[in-house]
């Protein structure tokens, strides 16, 4: 058994059990939903119906519903793909990197992180299919053989790189969520089971792949969770590289940067994890779980987005270092036209989101604080929807030949797909907090003899 | 008889190829084998195999059904001999409209014109045209013309109007009514003829008579002088943009009532006092192309109030105001007099920091071989005007009083007195022939007052206008491409017009009017025939026969018999000059500024002109070489100026332009102001043409009309007033604009030098681009690439642009526009940076601050010293093309013989590739703008007339998909056919753009640089040589050579 020093605080607070956990974790998906939730996914919902709207809207009519144009060929699609994909990396980063470290207070987030991923990229997949100006030949994109030989994908496009990059992120990312998820939904059959609830039986059992809860069955669970860990991890840095190079590879000023793979995946992760502590703050107070999700829990990410985001504002002045240093007329001058040209109040919000405001987590006291914590997060999220936008727009804007200068003014089409992504994303979350334990309470039951509170401070008296 | 044998089998004939011998085919195809072996074997197909291929084939057929629309196509029935599917056949002939005349080529295709083009045999234009002759093909599918005959508003017949209008006609000229014909100028020589005759048939003095045929020899002459006997029956000739003071200015002058020939070609310095020649004044095509012949030798001064399409091509522009203009011609008459010793006048000088000193000078220095233009249309300007180049010599060399221009002859006085007239009711019938003064005379009011109580009044309007919809009988004309014409520009230059396509509607041509009422029975084809035997064949001695003769006119389009043409020797110099001079000198310091009061100048945009195309979506969306800003007009303003007045200067999509209430002598206008660098300080620009109120679907209530803002004095019209207000901000307003940013920010985009640097140098103001390595050696950008290159063959495509030689006219834009189907997308698409033109024309302000400060590049020069830059771009065909790489489906590829390519239907539109193009250069298909309702009245190819300008060798590209220059695949597949056709290799100028093929300047040149001995290949060792970006690398085949300032 492994041992942790009593000086850590305990990741499991309050006289909680075995069977307390189970029934604290699995209680939520077998009794109705509270009236909060119900409150929250109508309103989440209607977001949804509205962004799926517009979205019709726009295949129907044609891009030219957005506020695109022939400068700004790209603006708040690709910001939100960017930015959504980015949120989606913390999920994985918990789930893989902290479980081949062996960090422990990933169990008590790791579940939502995940089901954050997922449907971040589902998200985030939104975006490139519908920027299309014919969507209907997406499918144009993936390497399919076709009687034309000579008819393919070009291998030298970033946006054929993304495609695989995201495809397969997608794919593992699912699987190792589903899973984590198979033993609890055993638990959630087994429960169901003997309280007669049949529908709900029936639905858990097939969800469950007939989970049995043996010894091989636990072993192979375990190295199979190994392996794909292990698969994921370099997906963390690689998926966001990819993505970064769609802007990187490209002749434009501004985008045109080899420091944007680190950049982006740094990113990444600050938003990531700004994501995480939005979701699992709301979650812990409306499934209480405050016991699992501790403040302990808070302070660890807000650790690491005072990591990220120092490394981020590194990023951003190393950027502008290098712009001056090139000596390029084009390149300072995308530059200082960020900082100084019609949008310089976007590149004023990125820097205080995203370089000023997690500073504030040296101070132990505004680190622990669940609510200024709550608000952080949203503050970084917006820092990092607005250096997606800043990288994007304010580059393309402006380009190298004046005469083509223009501004970009999205549309309530623009605003409302965006609006709706952030409904289903959270709707989709809402149901995920219904429906699935939303804490991996099958790992987190390994150690609980390790860091729940009572064990700790029996070991004290010992 | 020969054996041939397919095998050894075959041969020996052997029993197996026997057996085989008896089937036609070797095989059966393995289906039949199939269901043959089952019907042996006694086994029928099964239900499941007919539900198998039953449900194979509907989902076949419901695939097939998603794309692939059915449409329709009828084939000749009986195919006309001339037309040969896919090839298209060009005709000659001639454009005339009241202002532009230009010879032309009508490129045909299955019987319908599709492209107008310039006429390179014609020795007044030699192939030059501009924006609007080309785009007046569209009037012609416009379907908001006149489809019959009205009367009082409502549908009627030919024979009803014809009866009516003949038993009125009459019974007017039986009491002696008044009878006024009014059109616009005329270059028919045969319209005029038949105007005499009509004129003769209803005078009092014939009235009743019988005509006989050429009972007056020359009444062509006669009618252009207008010196008829009637007084009863009276030809008013009415330009809603008059030059008539040049013609006055000569009358007095010289004795003659004529408008001169320019020669800008043999200029070797122009100064020009507010005369817009390359754009707007008289017979601009002409000059443009003579101006663009030589254009690097010209010293060119133009001293001007508001920034027009010639001010900005000049070597030194000295903004000034409207009322010091005849100071300015004074002042430099003086400097002119006293050094060639005639009389000095006594007048204040006017100082502008020497500028009339050095115009004055240059002028001296190249006598004879120089030119002064005034584009006022005052009395006084032009005889001082006159005056100025009689001392220089002017006369017999740069401008011709022999070989006048006749296509202006319009009077002013004459059109205020038939107001006048009208107004007193004493007008009994008005005819109306491609004028619009209800719209475009300042009286525009009473006019349409006084029609209402004339007797008879006719309108030969194409499209509703203001006049004729105040009309009683509308008699349609023809569009000028289904009509026959003639017309003579010049003494000794002739041209003919043939119709291309048969009536669309029920119109008829109004010369065959004329001749119906007249009782005359011969039409007016056979008239004009039988016009041309008599009057134009005698006069050449080239051919015997009249048909040979006929026929090589229709062919050409143009006769210009050289022996006719007379020399253009200097005429003695008038004893009465100096009176007259003295005269002007009185009337010209009379007019002086009224302090406290704006001054203001009416002008016409490039692309709309006097208002007449304003129904004409394609000039509506053709920015304004100047302003770039399309469908609207609006009031130009210095920035120093909005900036006092607290006027928004900064306008795009969100910031709106400020409304002002603009007062000219009383009448008031609400017009939105726009910044416009070397405006003067003091002085507001407001274009005419603009505020239609009764149009087509398009020009209907586009910006304000200002004619009504204009007077008359001296008996012209002036285009200038000094007596104009401009209030606070009252209200807000979008203009839209294709281009927002002004200036280079100091960027090596447009690179120019001055002459002076360019003998010393010719590399000058192109000095190599270099890369600098980490090493410190610095090495020119095409030796740090990574790219392999394109394989050449045959041909490498390439495109000179010489920016000396553009004048910005955007002739080119439009040619694109039609040759390559592009949308039309309205106001709103433009003002969200939208649009569509596969060639762009960039204008760069230049800006006081040099380098260093961003923010002050940003603002253009406002002062004396502003240059502007004309940059024509299009897709720059880039050999290391950055837009190749990214797409992620290969919609975008490189052709074989250097060119990008772009394969519509594999796009699937992510827009990267227009991302990365540092150019700027393609265009995203927004909407479905051929179906989409937001375009239904603008897009003409939303309608089934408009469609058929569609060029039927390019695709019209769907929604979601990018495009872009194409270099004219088209065209160049065409060429190359030809030459393979004919077994010899392709010759160099025979394949030319769509904007090479219309550019008055040749500033285009297109070839193949892989041949030696082609026009670019010789072009591209040219030390001004350049390729936009260079540092860049991407290689363009698009390249352009410095600008060179005479300055």
């Amino acid at each position: 058994m492994f041992h942790e020093s009593s000086i850590r605080e305990p990741l499991i607070l309050g006289e909680k059990d075995y069977r307390q956990i189970t029934e604290d974790v699995i209680s939520p998906v077998e009794k109705k939903p509270t009236t909060f939730w119900w409150i929250a996914i109508s309103i989440t919902g209607t977001a949804a119906l509205w962004g799926i709207l517009c979205i019709c809207y726009t295949v129907g009519v044609g891009i030219g519903t957005w506020g695109l144009n022939r400068t700004v060929g790209w603006a708040w699609d690709i910001t939100n793909f960017v930015w959504w994909i980015g949120i989606g990396h913390a999920g994985t980063l918990i789930s893989a990197v902290l479980l081949l470290f062996r960090s422990r207070w990933r169990m008590g987030i790791n579940r939502s992180a995940e089901a954050m991923t997922i449907f971040a990229v589902m998200m985030a997949g939104l975006f490139p299919i519908i920027h299309m100006g014919r969507v209907w030949l997406a499918y144009w994109t993936l390497p399919l053989p076709n009687y034309l030989g000579s008819l393919w994908v070009n291998i030298n496009s970033p946006l054929f790189w993304d495609v695989c990059a995201i495809s397969t992120y997608f794919t593992v990312s699912l699987v190792f969520w589903y899973l984590g998820l198979i033993p609890d939904f055993g638990t959630v059959r087994d429960r169901a089971k003997i309280a007669g609830a049949k529908i709900r039986y029936r639905a858990y059992h097939i969800l469950s792949f007939g989970w049995s809860g043996r010894v091989k069955d636990w072993i192979r669970h375990e190295e199979v969770s190994l392996v794909l860990a292990g698969l994921s991890t370099p997906l963390v840095f690689s998926v966001h590289s990819i993505v970064s190079m769609d802007f990187a590879t490209s002749v434009v000023p501004g985008w045109h940067t080899t420091i944007f793979p680190p950049y982006f995946v740094l990113g990444a992760l600050f938003s990531g994890f700004a994501m995480v502590l939005t979701l699992t703050i709301i979650m812990r107070k409306v499934m209480n779980l405050k016991e699992y999700i501790t403040v302990k829990h808070i302070e660890y990410m807000n650790l690491i987005c005072l990591l990220t985001g120092s490394l981020v504002g590194t990023a951003y002045l190393t950027e502008l270092f290098i712009s001056w240093y090139s000596g390029v007329e084009y390149e300072q001058y995308a530059f200082i036209n960020r900082a100084t040209g019609p949008y310089w109040w976007a590149y004023a919000c990125m820097m205080t989101c995203n370089v000023i405001s997690p500073q504030l987590f040296w101070f132990k006291k505004i680190r622990r604080s669940i609510p200024l914590a709550f608000f952080l997060s949203i503050i970084i999220n917006i820092g990092m929807w607005f250096e997606r936008f800043v990288i994007i727009v304010t580059s393309i804007h402006r380009e190298y030949i004046p005469s083509m200068w223009t501004m970009f003014h999205p549309t309530f089409v623009d605003v409302g797909i965006y609006v709706g992504t952030i409904g289903i994303f959270f709707t989709l979350f809402l149901l995920f907090a219904k429906f699935f334990p939303g804490i991996a309470q099958s790992e987190l039951k390994t150690i609980l003899k390790i860091s729940g509170e009572k064990y700790k401070q029996n070991g004290v008296h010992h | 008889m020969k054996k041939y044998w397919k095998s050894i089998d075959e041969l020996r004939d052997t029993p197996e190829i026997q057996k085989l011998k008896e089937n036609e085919f070797a095989e059966l195809l393995p289906v039949h084998s199939v269901i043959e072996n089952q019907a042996e074997n006694g086994i029928a197909s099964s239900r499941r195999d007919f539900l198998k291929l039953m449900g194979f084939s509907l989902s076949a057929a419901a695939l097939s059904a998603c794309e692939a629309p059915v449409v329709k196509s009828i084939p000749y029935l009986v195919k006309p001999e001339e037309i040969i599917p896919g090839v298209a056949n060009w005709y000659a002939s001639n454009y005339f409209d009241g202002t532009d005349y230009c010879p032309i080529l009508i490129k045909t295709r299955e019987g319908r014109p599709i492209k107008i083009e310039g006429n390179k045999d014609s020795k007044i234009t030699g192939g030059a045209i501009n924006a609007r002759v080309q785009a007046s093909l569209l009037s012609l599918y416009d379907t908001g013309r006149y489809k019959e005959p009205l009367k009082n508003g409502q549908p009627a017949t030919w024979d009803e109007c014809d009866r009516e209008i003949a038993e009125k006609l009459s019974s007017i000229s039986a009491r002696g009514g008044n009878i006024r014909i009014v059109t616009s100028s005329l270059a028919s020589p045969s319209a005029k003829k038949i105007i005499g005759e009509f004129i003769q048939r209803y005078s009092v003095q014939q009235a009743g008579d019988e005509l006989t045929a050429g009972a007056e020899p020359d009444s062509a002459a006669a009618a252009m002088t207008q010196k008829f006997p009637a007084n009863n029956v009276k030809h008013i000739v009415y330009d809603a943009v008059s030059c008539s003071a040049i013609i006055r200015a000569n009358e007095k002058f010289f004795g003659k009532t004529v408008i001169p020939s320019y020669r800008f070609d043999k200029a070797e310095t122009i100064v020009s006092i507010g005369a817009d020649f390359l754009a707007n004044w008289i017979s601009s095509i002409e000059y443009a192309q003579q101006y663009g012949k030589n254009k690097r030798q010209i010293k060119h001064f133009q001293y001007e109030a508001a920034l027009t399409l010639t001010g900005c091509n000049a070597d030194a522009r000295i903004p000034v105001k409207p009322s010091q203009y005849g100071n300015i011609l004074l002042g430099i008459y003086n400097i002119i007099a006293k050094e060639t010793g005639a009389p000095v006048l006594s007048v204040n000088p006017v100082e502008f920091s020497g500028k009339i000193e050095k115009s004055a000078m240059s002028l001296l220095g190249s006598k004879g071989k120089s030119l002064v233009v005034c584009g006022t249309n005052n009395i006084a300007h032009q005889i001082i005007t006159n005056a100025i180049n009689q001392l220089l010599g002017n006369y017999g060399n740069t401008i011709d009083l022999n070989n006048p221009d006749l296509t202006r002859q319009n009077d002013d006085s004459s059109m205020q007195e038939f107001i006048t007239e009208l107004k007193n009711g004493k007008i009994d019938a008005a005819l109306f022939w491609n004028v619009n003064p209800v719209y475009s005379h300042p009286d525009g009011k009473d006019i349409e007052n006084g029609l209402k109580n004339t007797g008879l009044t006719v309108s030969f309007a194409l499209s509703p206008d203001e006049t004729s919809s105040a009309i009683q009988y509308v008699c349609p004309d023809n569009h000028f491409l289904e009509s026959w014409n003639d017309a003579s520009p010049k003494p000794a230059h002739y041209g003919l017009c043939q119709p291309v396509i048969s009536p669309l509607y029920k119109t008829r041509q109004f010369q065959e009017s004329f001749l119906k009422w007249m009782g005359s029975n011969s039409d007016y084809y056979s008239y004009i025939r039988n016009y041309w035997k008599e009057n134009i064949f005698p006069q050449q001695n080239k051919t015997v026969l009249f048909e040979t003769f006929w026929k090589k006119a229709l062919h050409d389009g143009i006769v210009e018999p050289e022996s006719l043409i007379l020399s253009n020797t200097a005429l003695p110099v008038v004893e009465t000059n100096n009176v007259l001079v003295e005269e002007s000198v009185g009337k010209i310091s009379g007019a002086s500024e009224k302090s406290g009061r704006f001054e203001i100048v009416f002008y016409q945009k490039t692309a709309t002109g006097n208002g007449s195309h304003a129904n004409n979506p394609w000039l509506q969306e053709l920015p304004d070489p100047v302003s770039k800003v399309c469908w609207d007009n609006y009031l130009t303003m210095s920035p120093k100026q909005m900036e006092e007045l607290g006027l928004n200067m900064r306008q795009g999509q969100e910031e709106v332009a400020d409304v002002v209430e603009l007062t000219v002598s009383g009448n008031k206008v609400r017009v939105p102001v726009f910044p416009l660098p070397g405006q003067t300080y003091g002085t507001v620009g407001l274009a005419v043409g603009y505020g239609r109120t009764v149009s087509g679907k398009v020009g209907k209530g586009i910006g304000v009309n200002a004619y009504p803002l204009l007077r008359l004095e001296d008996g012209a019209m002036q285009y200038e007033s000094a007596d104009a207000s401009v209030s606070v901000s009252v209200g807000k307003y979008n203009l839209a604009s294709t281009q927002v940013h002004h200036t280079m920010m100091g960027r090596n985009i447009v690179r120019e030098t001055t002459l002076e640097e360019y003998s010393k140098n010719p590399k000058a103001g192109n000095e190599e681009t270099v890369i600098a390595m980490h090493g410190g050696e610095k090495l020119p950008p095409a030796l740090v690439n990574m790219w392999k290159d394109h394989e050449k063959n045959d041909q490498w495509w390439n495109l000179s642009i010489d920016l000396s030689a553009c004048i910005g006219c955007g002739a080119c834009t439009i040619s694109c526009q039609v040759e390559n189907n592009l949308p039309v997308v309205g106001k709103d698409e433009i003002n969200r940076s939208r649009d569509m033109q596969w060639l762009r024309i960039d204008r760069y302000f230049s800006s006081d601050e040099k380098d260093g400060d961003l923010d002050k590049m940003e603002i253009p020069s406002d002062a004396e010293n502003l240059q502007v830059s004309f940059q024509p771009v299009m897709c720059q065909h880039c050999n290391h093309a950055p837009c190749e790489t990214v797409c992620p489906v290969a919609a975008t590829t490189h052709s074989t013989d250097g060119l990008n390519m772009m394969a519509y239907n594999r796009c699937v539109g992510t827009r990267y590739c227009a991302n990365n193009c540092p150019y700027k250069v393609r265009r995203f298909n927004w909407f479905e703008y051929d179906k989409y309702s937001k375009f239904k009245d603008i897009n003409p190819a939303q309608d089934d007339m408009g469609r058929m300008t569609l060029n039927p060798d390019v695709v019209v590209r769907s929604r979601g998909v990018m495009e872009k220059c194409t270099m004219c695949y088209q065209r160049i597949q065409d060429g190359k056919l030809k030459a393979k056709r004919e077994g010899r290799p392709l010759k160099d100028g025979e394949i030319a753009t769509a904007c090479e093929a219309v550019c008055p300047t040749h500033a285009i040149t297109f070839g193949n640089a892989l041949d030696e001995s082609s026009r670019v290949a010789k072009l591209k060792p040219d030390d001004r040589k350049y390729t936009l970006l260079d540092e860049l690398d991407t290689q363009p085949s698009v390249f352009y050579l410095t600008k060179v300032r005479n300055v």
